[in-house]
């Protein structure tokens, strides 16, 4: 009890000196926060991908097509219990700047497959019902103020021409890591259209979904597949949703590595603030580590004293930073909602924010310690007066 | 009486800018317990440094210090921490309390290394702060108290293990006239009625005329013995 007063008091000496020291210490562990929800934001799709779903795409790259006739075939596979199938979209809402996912899919089969979507059973059977129908997620409803019932243009860029879907329905996500971001409508209508102004594009597919029966058979399921369309005129690359969703992240890695070495970086900041402040500290009592020498503590006890302290400064930082993290997260998902959909601070996060924090104390006392453990004491006393 | 304190040949030299310069050569002291002894010399004369020794803060180049039958140069520097924190008492010229700690507290520092309760702690803390007649300002800070005052709290920390000696440096160095008197009266207190074996290296006759042994200090050689009655 003594001792923790003695640390308290002893942090809190020069009370201008400790306040900017934790205000920075603070600001760096939410930073470090942040930065790191970022890297789990992009990596949020591979959270929420399911073990039990495979998508299937041309070998050559996803730009190419696949023959809508490979739907039956796949569905003959042994473990598939379920195929859907769709095109990205990449339709523009009255302006560039309002990017948000949207796709063609086969609607029934694409409700059934992600049941991760959440929509309420007369939603549902409105979508169905209606042929130029399309669903929004919930936060993509809400930041352009949607309303079921609305008549949504998008226009085309890969399918050009101006589109017209009727909102039938907005979904939410079951749990925190489904991105609500999505716009998504029926398959057919694109098809159809196609058929009238692009035939040679028309009955063809930008990627299939399927489901299997067990985690366990999608390793054969997958070389199936593969082999069933084996030197056809479109070999097909079918993989694990993970594997799929990685492969897009693994495009944008030197960005992620970059976000990773900058949040590492913060954390080298703190060392450095930390440190120079137990350095000052250390210093304007050398006399004190002398006396308590003197009155018989030990050089461990010392170094015990500036450890405790600098943990202590850490600690109450970090706790503030912590604190701090998830407004700042909060306003940074509002200002950019659509980019980074999925946007929590985790736990891990947090304890990787407290680990730092307990390293960047112990680093930073380092130095100071092994000073005052070395200070001869005649030459500390010398320094009083 | 038997000696508490035996030196013996002790020398001690320092280096400054790669020479070395000696400060005590061959000194030979005996302390007897419960004496008060003053030793006095010109500034640079080595008596710091010779107190310094005694207490266990420094070590000698050679010859050997025993204090209570241990002979201290033997020590490793943890075995002299821990001898330190019970047979030694320290009062400094500048009172050296901890600033952020009340007087209750810093008092209470050196028991902190003797494994006594809370409560046995509080004891003798309000004990020695009774005897330097400071019960009423133990919850005051150093800064908070007048240098006599801070200088009694440093008498109080010293006393409050019951060490075998009390080694003051220049304990009235910093203190007004009157306040100096108090705290000379209060260690000559010490020494009649507790017995306690005080050594304090002072520039000041009237510190000295306290003492009832004053040893002189020169060019690192110590001279004769001047036994006095206490005043």
């Amino acid at each position: 009890m003594f001792i923790l007063k003695l640390l308290f008091k002893n942090a809190f000496r020069r009370k201008l000196r400790t306040f900017l020291t934790l205000l920075s210490i603070a600001i760096a562990i939410m930073a470090f926060g942040l930065l790191r929800t970022v890297v789990s934001a992009w990596y949020s799709g591979v959270e929420a991908s399911s073990a039990s779903r495979l998508i299937t795409r041309n070998a050559v790259s996803l730009i190419f097509p696949l023959p809508l006739a490979y739907k039956d075939r796949i569905r003959q596979v042994e473990g598939v219990t379920q195929v859907s199938y769709g095109n990205w979209f990449g339709g523009i809402y009255i302006d560039r700047k309002n990017f948000f996912p949207n796709f063609a899919v086969e609607p029934k089969t694409y409700l059934d497959l992600y049941p991760e979507l959440i929509l309420s059973p007369e939603q549902r059977r409105a979508f169905l019902r209606d042929r130029k129908g399309a669903v929004a997620g919930k936060a993509l409803a809400e930041k352009f103020k949607w309303k079921v019932g609305d008549l949504i243009p998008l226009q085309g860029t890969i399918f050009p021409g101006n589109w017209e879907f009727v909102l039938r329905g907005i979904y939410r996500g079951r749990d925190e890591n489904v991105d609500e971001t999505q716009f998504f409508f029926h398959w057919d209508y694109l098809n159809e259209t196609l058929r009238k102004t692009f035939p040679s594009r028309a009955d063809r597919v930008g990627f299939y979904m399927i489901g299997v029966d067990h985690p366990n058979n999608s390793p054969i399921v997958v070389q199936v597949i593969d082999r069933t369309f084996k030197n056809s005129l479109a070999e097909t690359l079918t993989e694990t949703e993970k594997a799929f969703t990685l492969s897009f992240i693994s495009m944008s890695e030197a960005i992620i590595v970059a976000i990773q070495i900058v949040s590492f970086v913060v954390i080298g900041i703190i060392v450095a603030v930390v440190a120079n402040t137990m350095s000052m500290a250390a210093r304007e009592r050398t006399w004190e580590y002398a006396v308590l020498k003197t009155l018989g503590f030990g050089g461990w006890h010392i170094a015990g004293l500036l450890l405790g302290e600098s943990l202590l400064i850490t600690l109450v930082g970090c706790g503030l930073g912590m604190g701090l993290t998830f407004p700042a997260a909060y306003l940074f998902r509002k200002m950019v909602p659509l980019y980074l959909p999925v946007f929590q601070v985790e736990d891990e996060t947090l304890f990787l924010g407290l680990l730092a924090s307990l390293g960047v104390g112990v680093l930073a006392s380092l130095a100071p310690a092994w000073r005052a453990i070395h200070v001869r004491i005649a030459d500390g006393l010398r320094r009083v007066g | 009486m038997p000696s508490i304190v035996e030196v013996q040949k002790v020398s001690k030299s320092y280096r400054r800018g790669g020479r070395r310069v000696p400060v005590l050569e061959d000194i030979n002291l005996d302390i007897q317990e419960g004496e008060f002894l003053a030793l006095m010399g010109p500034s640079g004369s080595g008596k710091s440094t010779l107190l310094n020794l005694i207490a266990g803060l420094d070590q000698v180049d050679g010859g050997t210090i025993r204090v209570g039958g241990v002979d201290i140069t033997a020590l490793s520097e943890t075995h002299l921490a821990a001898w330190r924190a019970t047979h030694v008492g320290f009062i400094f010229q500048f009172y050296n309390l901890i600033p952020v700690l009340t007087a209750f507290e810093n008092v209470e520092l050196p028991l902190l290394l003797t494994g006594l309760s809370r409560g046995e702690r509080r004891e003798h803390v309000e004990l020695a702060l009774r005897v330097v007649n400071l019960e009423a300002r133990m919850d005051h800070r150093p800064p908070q108290l007048s240098g006599g005052e801070q200088q009694r709290v440093a008498i109080a920390r010293a006393i409050v293990t019951d060490p075998t000696i009390l080694v003051a440096d220049e304990p009235t160095g910093d203190l007004d006239r009157v306040s100096a008197e108090e705290v000379l009266n209060l260690m000559e207190r010490l020494n009649r009625e507790s017995t306690k074996t005080i050594i304090m290296v002072t520039h000041d006759p009237r510190a000295a005329k306290k003492a009832g042994v004053t040893r002189h200090l020169d060019k690192g050689l110590l001279n004769d013995v001047h036994s006095q009655a206490p005043v």
